[in-house]
């Protein structure tokens, strides 16, 4: 089967990702917006090894994965201290350094 | 039994439909007016993930991704939506306005992204043979990009120190 439908599944992903990322405004939804990325990487990751007969994209692929749960930790820890600190987590109304 | 597919077309039958599930799935995951009904659509496009692996050959891909996204991310992210009361009902304030400008922007990088990789790599073909054996992937993590795998592991480890520091209450 062509390489392209892979491709293009992980493509189709990843932008709809960026529209998350820039649409939603809950900082929950704009971080899982952000997993959506990381999995079109890592699908593009494991076609290419597959397409190449080379084991290492998917050992990049597991690295992509680890890197994305410390990702996920470090942003919800920074999206509930958002919550306490002010009333909601909308990141619109997150503009302490607008100038 | 008269073999009516052969082994590529099934192949290609079964991205099809997996495919099509994760991007409706994960539509539903950009556009829900519902944050839990969102959570769960990721729970489906992180299965259908895991299925592309296996669709792919990388089996050992596939049970990690099971195990570390659906397993622990999704829990991670539904705590945080709780956590951060979130209203679970329907409501229309998840999504800023400028939806027309971040559709219009992904909708270019799709056509970017597509041209490139039908330029590129339209051609190709994948002969999938055998999978992957999770021995040859221990090897290469463990011969090859060990620096990597050790700098991983200290990222890991500073990520979770820096959560737990920033999330505790003092």
């Amino acid at each position: 089967m062509p390489v392209t439908e892979y491709l293009l599944l992980s493509a189709f992903l990843f932008c709809t990702g960026i529209y998350g990322v820039l649409a939603r405004r809950n900082g929950v939804l704009v971080l899982m917006s952000v997993e959506l990325m990381l999995n079109a990487v890592n699908i593009n990751l494991v076609a290419f090894s597959a397409r190449l007969n080379d084991v290492a994209g998917q050992v990049f692929a597991l690295f992509v994965i680890a890197i994305a749960a410390a990702e996920v930790g470090v942003g919800l820890a920074i999206v509930l201290l958002i919550y306490r600190n002010r009333v909601g987590v909308n990141l619109d109304e997150i503009d302490l350094m607008k100038g | 039994m008269p073999v009516i597919l052969g082994e590529a077309a099934a192949q290609n039958v079964a991205f099809g439909i997996i495919a099509v599930v994760m991007a409706v799935a994960a539509i539903g995951v950009v556009t829900m007016k519902n944050i839990v009904h969102a959570a769960l659509a990721l729970v489906v496009v992180l299965a259908g993930v895991a299925a592309q692996y296996i669709l792919l050959q990388a089996e050992f891909l596939g049970i990690v991704q099971v195990l570390i996204y659906i397993g622990a991310v999704l829990v991670l992210f539904l705590f945080g939506i709780m956590l951060t009361r979130a209203p679970m009902r329907r409501t229309g304030e998840f999504d800023n306005d400028q939806r027309v400008l971040a559709g219009l922007v992904a909708l270019l990088i799709f056509g970017v992204l597509a041209y490139l990789f039908h330029d590129q790599f339209g051609n190709d073909k994948l002969h999938l043979g055998q999978p992957t054996p999770t021995s040859a992937i221990a090897d290469s993590i463990f011969r090859t990009y060990v620096v990597g795998f050790e700098v991983v592991s200290m990222l890991l480890l500073a990520a979770l120190i820096g959560a737990i520091v920033l999330a505790r209450r003092d």
